[in-house]
This record gives structure tokens, sequence and C-alpha cells, in this order.
């Protein structure tokens, strides 16, 4: 029996290789437990329900035009934040659960646990930015750019969601348990609502307007709504003239810093 | 290859902790070493030092002829690492886990499948092999932990309390498999704080309290080496204890121990016929009946008090720090 198959010479660890593996060890583990998954679109449909029929009345875009076509733009941004959550939660598991310890025992490419988990959440970001733009097709969203602008906007929009599961998986290496719930939170409520992704930041005090101007999040939301022909909330600064530069600079810079500290931390594991 | 396993003076801290502090170990291959020690003496720093897991402050240590620090890659290769706790996917099939392990161990797509499919049916778990590892008992899972770390055929595997939490009947299974292991010419280092574990399946045993190795020999080495033989007597009625200690610690090479719960009182003696006759005797002149008596080798924990001047703390396996 083995002795044929554990005699042969071994395979050599192979970054894309390994990593690839990883990436099905996700998949498999959602195709058998679709149910997180599940909750986590159902849970963004029902955010959009809830701000274009509950609070949408209420809410005024700034230079007049639908609420509706501001809001989706914010929402794909947001949907993308949320995504955090499942990849700080999965890496944080794999540490508790032994099965980071057993790969790190094995003869693995020591970048290939984070890579494999960054690209099965990108797949699933996929996936959740397509049931987003069914979604506000269906409350009447809809995007007037050309084809180029809509998949420069889609682009965009996935870049963010890259350099957020980067986010994710430093903080996932970093904690532990109810910690990881904790960090998670605290960084996604205020990313998330101190940005333009729901209302103007010419709205709110003028300290932290200027927060939310800077937001990530809003840069990459302000680009998005130019791109999608989506009405904006305006603005004059220098801030609201370049969403498409920091919309792509904003994601570049976040990745060359959470690349290397997450990859240093999972080295670090070894104390 | 002489030594499977080589530690010289490891040294590992965790600020004022002395995790491991000289931690010596040689194990020649094909045996299994017990590691036996109370919870917090090191066992599993050893244990992740030596699987390549984490770095150590001084020493040296060598695993499958490679050494730890500077060969890594070579020594993941040959080992299997069984954790404290199952390293499993809970929401996977335990087929899953195993093919997922061996291409990440670098088999190929189909050899993968075949060896996963040749370990289930090895560890008895062909009929379950398609459930998800969630529905799977506590000796099921551990058998299939153990699966998981033999898919190489590892010359050397680490066991770390590879039978903490399970029922009787888990334990059994799990040393069963630990046996067919060895059998096959795998290298097993096991820690444990079950004493009767390390007796079971250990060729060699040592003991490990603060970081170092206090004491080492085979099982019956040690048991001979650190005491004689003891006497036990439970007497009818428990007024007459004190009688019995005082009767049998006239015999005895050292302080007789009582045991009020169970009527008890044990000492250890030299001249095991002798003494026995004696204390019977002088027992009955006194009039004090006897329950039970049995003359025995000392168990393991009573030579961990001997050497330690403490007993095994046993500590729940909720408790543990996590690996
Ligand atoms: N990551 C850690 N940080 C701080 N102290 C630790 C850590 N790991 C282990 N220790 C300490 O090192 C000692 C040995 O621990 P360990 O090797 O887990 O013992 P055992 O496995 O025998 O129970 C204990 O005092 C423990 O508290
Ligand atoms: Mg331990």
């Amino acid at each position: 029996m083995s002795a044929a198959t554990v005699a042969s010479p071994p395979g050599r660890p192979s970054l894309a290789g390994d990593s690839l593996t990883l990436t099905y060890r996700a998949l498999a583990h959602w195709r058998r437990d679709p149910g997180p998954l599940a909750g986590a679109l159902a849970f963004n449909i029902l955010i959009v329900l809830m701000f274009a029929y509950l609070f949408g009345g209420a809410l005024q875009v700034p230079g007049g035009g639908s609420y509706r076509e501001f809001l989706m733009p914010g929402m794909f941004a947001m949907t993308m934040l949320f995504g955090i959550s499942q990849t700080t939660m999965a890496v944080s598991a794999d540490a508790e659960r032994g099965v980071t310890d057993r790969l790190r025992s094995m003869p693995v490419s020591r970048l290939a646990p984070l890579l494999g988990r960054a690209l099965a959440d990108m797949l699933f970001a996929v996936v959740t930015l397509a049931v987003m733009l069914l979604a506000g097709l269906a409350v009447g969203w809809r995007a007037h750019g050309g084809p180029g602008d809509t998949l420069a906007a889609l682009g965009l929009i996935l870049l963010l969601r890259l350099a957020l599961t980067w986010v994710g998986i430093y903080l996932g290496l970093v904690t532990k348990g109810a910690g990881a719930v904790t960090a998670v939170q605290t960084l996604e409520f205020p990313l998330g609502f101190l940005s333009s992704a729901f209302v103007a930041p010419s709205t709110m005090p003028a300290w932290l307007g200027a927060v939310a101007e800077w937001n990530p999040l809003s840069a990459t939301v302000g680009a998005t709504r130019e791109l999608f022909g989506n009405p904006g909330w305006g603005g004059e600064g220098w801030v609201a003239a370049h969403h498409p530069l920091l919309a792509v600079l904003w994601p570049l810079a976040l990745v060359a810093v959470f690349v290397p500290l997450s990859l240093r931390r999972y080295r670090a594991l070894g104390g | 290859m002489e030594h499977a396993i080589i530690a010289e003076g490891l040294r590992k801290r965790y600020g004022d902790t002395a995790a491991l502090d000289g931690f010596d170990l040689r194990v020649p291959p094909g045996t299994v070493c017990g590691l036996l020690g109370p919870n917090g003496a090191g066992k599993t720093t050893a244990v992740r030092i030596l699987a390549t897991l984490l770095r150590f402050d001084a020493g040296r240590a060598e695993v499958a002829g490679f050494d730890v620090a500077r060969q890594a890659d070579r020594v993941r290769y040959r080992i299997g690492l069984v954790g404290q706790r199952p390293a499993l996917d809970e929401a996977l099939s335990g087929r899953e886990n195993l093919v997922i392990l061996g291409r990440l161990f670098h088999l190929g797509r189909s050899q993968a499948r075949a060896r996963a499919g040749e370990l289930l049916e090895r560890f008895g778990l062909a009929d379950a092999g398609g459930a998800p590892v969630r529905t799977y008992s506590g000796g099921m899972r551990r058998r299939l932990d153990l699966a998981a770390g033999m898919i190489r055929t590892p010359s050397v595997l680490f066991l770390d309390e590879p039978t903490t939490a399970l029922d009787p009947r888990g334990r059994n299974e799990v040393w069963e498999s630990v046996r067919d292991l060895v059998r096959a010419g795998t290298t097993v280092l096991l820690t444990t704080q079950y004493l009767d574990e390390a007796d079971q399946l250990a060729d060699r045993i040592c003991v490990l309290d603060a970081g170092r190795v206090i004491a080492e020999g085979t099982p019956d080495a040690l048991k001979s080496r650190l005491g004689g033989d003891r006497i036990d007597l439970v007497v009818r009625d428990a007024r007459d204890l004190a009688t019995a200690a005082e009767r049998l610690r006239r015999v005895a090479t050292a302080e007789p121990v009582v045991d009020p719960d169970r009527r008890a009182v044990s000492a250890q003696v030299d001249d095991r016929a002798g003494a026995l006759t004696a204390v019977l005797r002088a027992l009955d002149a006194d009039g004090v009946t006897v329950a039970d008596v049995a003359l025995r080798r000392p168990t393991l924990d009573e030579v961990f008090l001997r050497l330690t001047g403490r007993p095994t703390e046993r500590v729940d396996a909720t408790v543990e720090v996590p690996a």
C-alpha cells in the first residue's frame, strides 16, 4: 500500500499549488456549510431594502437626484467592508483549532495559508458583488456610464475588498475568539458609517466630515459614483476632485502595509 | 541514524517562566518515548520545538537526522504532529480532511485520494469517511487526527496528550492505533499526564518537571529504582486505621500514607514477604480486622511523588493552556 505512495520523492512546496489547495479547502468548507455565507448575503440584501424603503424617504441627496442611485455605490463598498469579519473569523478559528499549527508543522509554503484565504475570500466577494448588483437593479439603481466605466467601478470595489482582506487576515492573526469579533466590529463601524456611503460629509460637523472625506471607503464610493454616473454629494476640496486616484492609492497602500505585517506575524507565531 | 530525536540543553523562556530549562532527550528509532509530567511541566513546549513550531532560546535539537532550526523543511517532510486538541475541519468529511492534507504534503491528486482511503481503512473510519467530522465521537476524531499525522508515514510522530478528554473506550482505540504505528517502524514521542498511559505504551519514560527531565528509564527500571514494593492495607473499622499505620511504620522504609476515605494505609517496604507476615501477625494480635491486603509495585504516581516531593496534579483537560 503506502510503500509506493510514501517512498516517492517528496514534491516541493509550491506557493501557487499550496495556496490553491487551501483555497479549495475554504470552498469545500462553504459547500458543506453554506449557512453563514447565505446569512451574510441575506444581511446585505436586508440592509439595501432597509435603506431603500425605510430610511430612504427621509434622506436627501445634496445635489438632488434619486437616493437609491446615491445609496447603491455606498452599499457595494459597505458589503466589501462587512466581508472582513468572514476573513478574520476564518483566520482566527484556524489558529485556535490548531489547524494553523498543523500547517506550520508541514512542508507548506509560508505565505500559502494567507494567500489561499485571500483568494477564497475574493471569490466570495465576486459572488457578493453580483448579488448586490442584482439587488440594486431590483430597487431601481442603474449604471449610466459606458461598459468600460462600469467595469472600472467594479474593479475598484473589488480592489477595496482585496485590501480589506489583508487587514482582516492581519486582525485574525493578532486576535483570538471573541477578541476577533470585537476587533472587526471596532473597525467596521467607524470605517463604514464615518464615510460618504450613506450621508454627505458636508452634513456632518466639520472635523467628522474631514475624517469621512479621507476615509478609504469614501474614496471608492466617490469614484464608483462618478463611474456609474450616480449622484454624488458634490464637494469642493482636493479629495472630492481626486476620488479615482485615491480609490486606487488607498487600497494599494493598505496592501503594501498589511501583507508584510501579516506575513511577519505569521512567521512570529513561532515565538 | 542512531537517534530519531535528539535534544540537548533546550531552553525556552516566556517572560519569567522557564518553560524548558535545559531539556535533554535521546530517542532511538522505532521506539516510543513517554514524556510524563504534570500540567505546566513543559511537555507541549518540548513537542512544539521539536515539531519546528517554536523557536527556542538555547540548545540544539535534531529530528529524523535533521537540525530542527536550520533544516526545518526537511524535518517537516518526516514528522507527524498530533496536537493536544484535534486540528480538523469540522465541516468537512474525514476523507476531505485527509485528501487536503495529502495535497499539502504534495502527493498527487490520485495519490492523495488513495492514501486517504488507506488511512481511513486502517483507523477504522472507512464507513464514517464521508460524514462531516462534527458528527464523529471523541475517539473517532482522535483517530482521524492520528491518521492526519500519518499521511506521509512519518519517521517521527509527536503525540501531545493524545487521550486527554477521551473516555476509556476512546483511549483504548487510540492506544491500539499507536501500537500499530510503532509496529510499522515509526518513532513516537508521546506526552501524557496519565501514568498508566506511559506505562502501557512507552519503551522509555522521561519524567519532566519544571522544564527539565528529572528521571529517565524503562517503566520497570524507574519503578524499581525509585522505591521497592509496597504493602496496601484496608482495615474494616476506620478506628483501627491509626494502629494499622503504626504497625506498618515499623516494617516500612518510608512514612506510610493514610487514606481515610478508603480506610487504607500504604507504605514502601524492603523485605516483601517478611514485612507482610510481620505486619499481619501484629495486627492480628491487636485484634484489628484487615479487610484487604495487597503487595504490589509502586505506581508511577508514587514515583512522581518521590521524585519531586509533590503529588502530580491531575488537571481537567478543559482548563489547559491552549497549545
Ligand atoms: N505562549 C505562552 N506564553 C506564556 N507562557 C507559556 C506559553 N506557553 C507555555 N507557557 C508556560 O510554560 C510552561 C510550560 O507549558 P507547557 O509546555 O504548555 O506545559 P505542559 O504541556 O507540560 O502542560 C507553563 O508554565 C506555561 O504556563
Ligand atoms: Mg501541554
